[in-house]
């Protein structure tokens, strides 16, 4: 356990990404099974023990500190975890610290009825860092900044395989993951599920900034918002087995049931899943908003309600496998031709294909992108034609052109202390625009919060300007002389009735601080209106 | 006789002594002023008539240049302000010439305990305890969160960092007043003797505190190193420095940083360090409380800092306590 604290220590204060994946390489290649596949689940945060929760720790703590006490640490420190490793008494003596495994083992025999007692008995076998560690696995919450395919790239370079191939044979494995140790460290043969319908790492864009390229070299489409995924599907004698997978690769088979039943033929396909509706690309383009999404997304189960009231279904982009053959190292166009061939024989009301835009250079689609808001559509996107289905962000094959941000100007109203490392700041703001014209009466009324589209120098600007300006405090919140204007960015804005303005923006974003303007020229709450595009709610 | 301590008002700029007409760390120009000590927080430039030990008058001339006015106040002095009130400068163990001030009117007694810490400091003599009604202390660190482990194992773990990274510059950052010599002082005192190297803005309070006695073995200027010579060497720069462009000129730097905060990962991660040190010239948590528990005052009143979890404290252990709402007091620095 005290090399896993160390290597969580090292990486919590590494930022260099190559510097990240050497610790996290050398860690697993000097680490014996199965404590290395042990820690590698924990740093992807792939471990869940039911029996311990963020509340378990807190009523552990409260046996111990003033409730008072651990409320205002935890508010300073601003992560549960690290505020108990730090305020969990030193025993008098430190026994032998348990191993990973040992810390995983007794984690997942733990019952709620003996997860106190349990859990008390590893903290007091540990120091600081070892308490931080062994409370961060338990709860499954790391936030350290080792995404899986960082963790993947890691293992890559620890054992000089290739990264597709451990991407690939990660996938239905399971901690502490032995197969793929065996095959990656001592040349074992590799893990294959094939049966199973599993996750192929997705290909990615790159945002495009507008440099010249050859428009005959690439294909554009609309960049749909919904949320980009996978259905896998393998045939066997029982009928086959259908999954659909986020862009993590998380199973979200549940939530969509009308998506997951009407596959019937083995291949694996690449989307977007949406909601039916004319919000995005008008009639013809027969998809609802974002939001109507939202109301199917982390759904354990579906009523027939939901069903009819949102149905769902994929606009395809691309296909990886027709039955057993890999399409994936072909050209793009060739995989288009497939997935064209493919369409017909779908159910017409789940999957449909992502029409192509048909322009012959940058500027005609500059043009389309440019009528995209009026269409709600996000974006476009252009793909090499000859690009090969490639994991991950590869540099000029595939690119997103988002479309321009809207903008508003609003008056900042209250702030907030962050979490994590902005525990310190108050970095979440909350920000309102005016009812009428506030020479004539009018107020502010909150429109909308953004945490982020500032700079770590703006940050402490304006951490220092909250500081400076409070006039009222309710616990972590401070509210501000609203004195200051700050221009908003936001991608679109909607009716809401959970709102005093009557509005909800998607993806506020703090675009520029206007220490430039007066607060009374902020924009007025009917402004806001005037750019909702979506039919009323 | 009831004690009602109305003499002694805590005012938005500072601690106000009414009869005296003096105020104590103002956070604006006045006319009057006792100063606990040099950090910018507490002596301003500007006022009329300063009081204050040598050390800190010798820092603020430094920083301000000479004081139009200023007295002169030895540790355990005894100075008569107007209106029948005694202050007495006690060491406060904070940095050099810190202290404490004692104020006596009327047979009642406050301390007023400016910064303090209870560790053991080679460039400043140690807190000194005395009995008094009120208690005014500082609340910096007042989290049980801060618990600063023994300032030995600190300077091990940056000597072991030096050690393990002999190809790599160690740029330390601490506070130009009190932490730097510190760490010179303990870093000699661990044994180890190769010069230690400095950023032209910590040179002159060095040479200020060699004045006033410290021992801080050899020193030598980055400013005046070629890039080479500082691989495998310690630097200690002020904190601000650590990422500027400065540091720039410097072989492959591990940055390090001294301070309290350092105590709470994502305060290090704020400040892109990679070798935190808990190293700190405040009170922790259990140095507050148990100066409290050793006062035993009538009554606590809480200057700056996380006053809540004091108050919080004092009142679980059935004792009075009060904030007092000063401002300009930046706690950030330690
Ligand atoms: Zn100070
Ligand atoms: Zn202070």
């Amino acid at each position: 356990m005290e090399r896993f604290a160390g290597l969580l220590d090292a990486l919590v204060y590494t930022r260099s990404r190559n510097a990240k994946l050497k610790l996290v390489a050398d860690y697993l290649r000097d680490t014996r099974d199965p404590d290395r596949g042990w820690a590698l689940a924990a740093l992807t945060e792939a471990l869940d023990f039911p029996a311990v929760k963020p509340s378990t720790v807190r009523a552990l703590l409260m046996e111990r500190v003033d409730p008072v006490l651990f409320q205002l640490s935890r508010e300073y420190v601003g992560d549960t975890a690290e505020t108990a490793s730090l305020l969990w008494p030193d025993p008098p003596a430190f026994g032998t610290p348990p191993t990973v495994a040992e810390a995983v083992d007794t984690l997942t025999h733990m019952t709620r009825l003996n997860a106190m007692v349990e859990l008390a008995g590893l903290l007091d076998r540990l120091d600081a860092a070892g308490r931080f560690a062994l409370l961060k696995m338990a709860t499954g919450a790391m936030r350290i900044g080792i995404s899986a395919r960082l963790a993947k790239l890691a293992f890559a370079q620890a054992f000089a395989v290739s990264i597709d191939d451990v991407e690939e044979y990660w996938h239905g494995q399971m901690p502490p993951y032995r197969a793929l140790f065996a095959w990656a460290a001592d040349g074992a043969a590799p893990p294959v599920a094939e049966h199973v319908p599993h996750f192929r790492p997705f290909m990615l864009a790159q945002p495009f900034d507008g440099m010249e390229i050859t428009m005959a070299e690439f294909a554009a489409e609309w960049k749909w918002d919904g949320i980009r995924v996978q259905i896998v599907h393998v045939a066997s004698e029982v009928g086959g087995e259908t999954r659909l997978y986020s862009r993590s690769g998380d199973d979200i088979s549940k939530a969509f049931p009308e998506i997951v039943n009407a596959m019937r033929l083995p291949c694996v396909l690449d989307g977007e899943l949406m909601v039916r509706g004319n919000h995005q690309g008008g009639a013809e383009g027969g998809a609802a908003s974002f939001n109507a999404l939202q109301q199917r997304l982390g759904r354990k189960t579906v009523s027939a309600r939901m069903l009819a009231d949102y149905p769902a279904f994929v606009r395809l982009y691309d296909m990886l496998s027709n039955g057993a053959d890999d399409l994936r190292p072909l050209r793009w166009e060739q995989r288009r031709l497939a997935l064209e061939s493919l369409v017909p024989r779908l159910d017409p009301a789940r999957f449909d294909i992502s029409e192509l835009i048909p322009v012959a250079t940058l500027a005609e689609l500059a043009a389309f992108r440019e009528r995209a808001r009026d269409d709600e559509i996000e974006g476009v996107m252009l793909k090499r034609r000859d690009s090969a289905y490639l994991a991950g962000r590869r540099a000029g094959l595939w690119y997103k052109w988002k479309r321009d941000p809207l903008l508003v100007d609003c008056v900042l109203m209250y702030a907030q202390r962050g979490s994590g490392k902005r525990s310190s700041f108050y970095s979440d703001f909350t920000f309102g625009c005016w009812t009428d014209d506030p020479d004539r009466g009018g107020e502010l009324l909150p429109v909308g919060k953004a945490y982020f589209g500032f700079s770590d120098e703006e940050l402490k600007w304006l951490d220092s300007y909250v500081r400076r300006h409070t006039v009222n405090r309710f616990g972590p919140v401070r509210e501000t002389d609203r004195s200051l204007v700050l221009e908003i960015a936001f991608d679109s804005v909607h009716v809401s009735k959970r709102h005093k303005s009557g509005v909800a923006m998607r993806f506020p974003r703090i675009h520029r601080i206007r220490t430039d303007k007066p607060a009374n020229e902020a924009d007025l709450i009917a402004t806001l209106r005037s750019m909702i595009r979506d039919a009323p709610l | 006789m009831v004690k009602d301590f109305s003499w002694l008002r805590a005012e938005p700029h500072g601690i106000y002594i009414v009869p005296a007409s003096c105020w104590i760390d103002p956070a604006q120009p006045v006319d009057s002023a006792l100063i606990t000590h040099g950090h910018a927080d507490h002596a301003r430039g500007g006022h009329g008539t300063v009081m204050a030990t040598p050390a800190t008058l010798a820092i603020m001339a430094l920083r301000y240049g000479d004081q139009a006015l200023a007295r002169t106040i030895e540790y355990g002095e005894r100075l008569r302000l107007p209106g029948g009130v005694d202050a007495t400068f006690l060491p406060a163990g904070h940095v050099l010439g810190s202290a404490q001030i004692l104020l006596e009117h009327a047979g009642e007694r406050i301390l007023v305990t400016g910064d303090y810490k209870r560790r053991r400091d080679p460039t400043c003599p140690p807190f000194t305890a005395v009995p008094c009604d009120i208690l005014v202390t500082e609340a910096t660190f007042a989290l049980p969160v801060f618990r600063h482990p023994p300032v030995e194992h600190e300077i091990a773990r940056l000597i072991d960092a030096r050690a393990a990274n002999p190809n790599r510059c160690l740029l330390l950052g601490a506070y130009a007043l009190g932490k730097a010599q510190r760490i010179i002082a303990e870093l000699r005192l661990a044994g180890y003797s190769d010069p230690i190297w400095l950023h032209g803005a910590l040179e002159r309070m060095c040479r200020l505190y060699e004045a006033f006695g410290a021992s801080l073995g050899e020193l030598r200027l980055v400013s005046e190193a070629r890039k080479d010579d500082l691989a495998g060497q310690i630097v200690l720069c002020p904190p601000g420095s650590l990422n500027d462009r400065w540091s720039r000129r410097l072989p492959d730097p591990l940055t390090a940083m001294a301070s309290g905060w350092m105590r709470v990962r994502q305060r290090a991660r704020q400040r892109n360090v990679e070798l935190p040190l808990i190293i700190s010239d405040h009170a922790d948590w259990d140095e507050l409380t148990g100066t409290i528990d050793e006062i035993d005052p009538v009554e606590t009143w809480i200057t700056h800092g996380r006053e809540d979890a004091l108050i919080r404290w004092c009142a679980l252990h059935g004792r009075r306590a009060r904030a007092l709402a000063l401002a300009g007091y930046d706690d950030e620095d330690d």
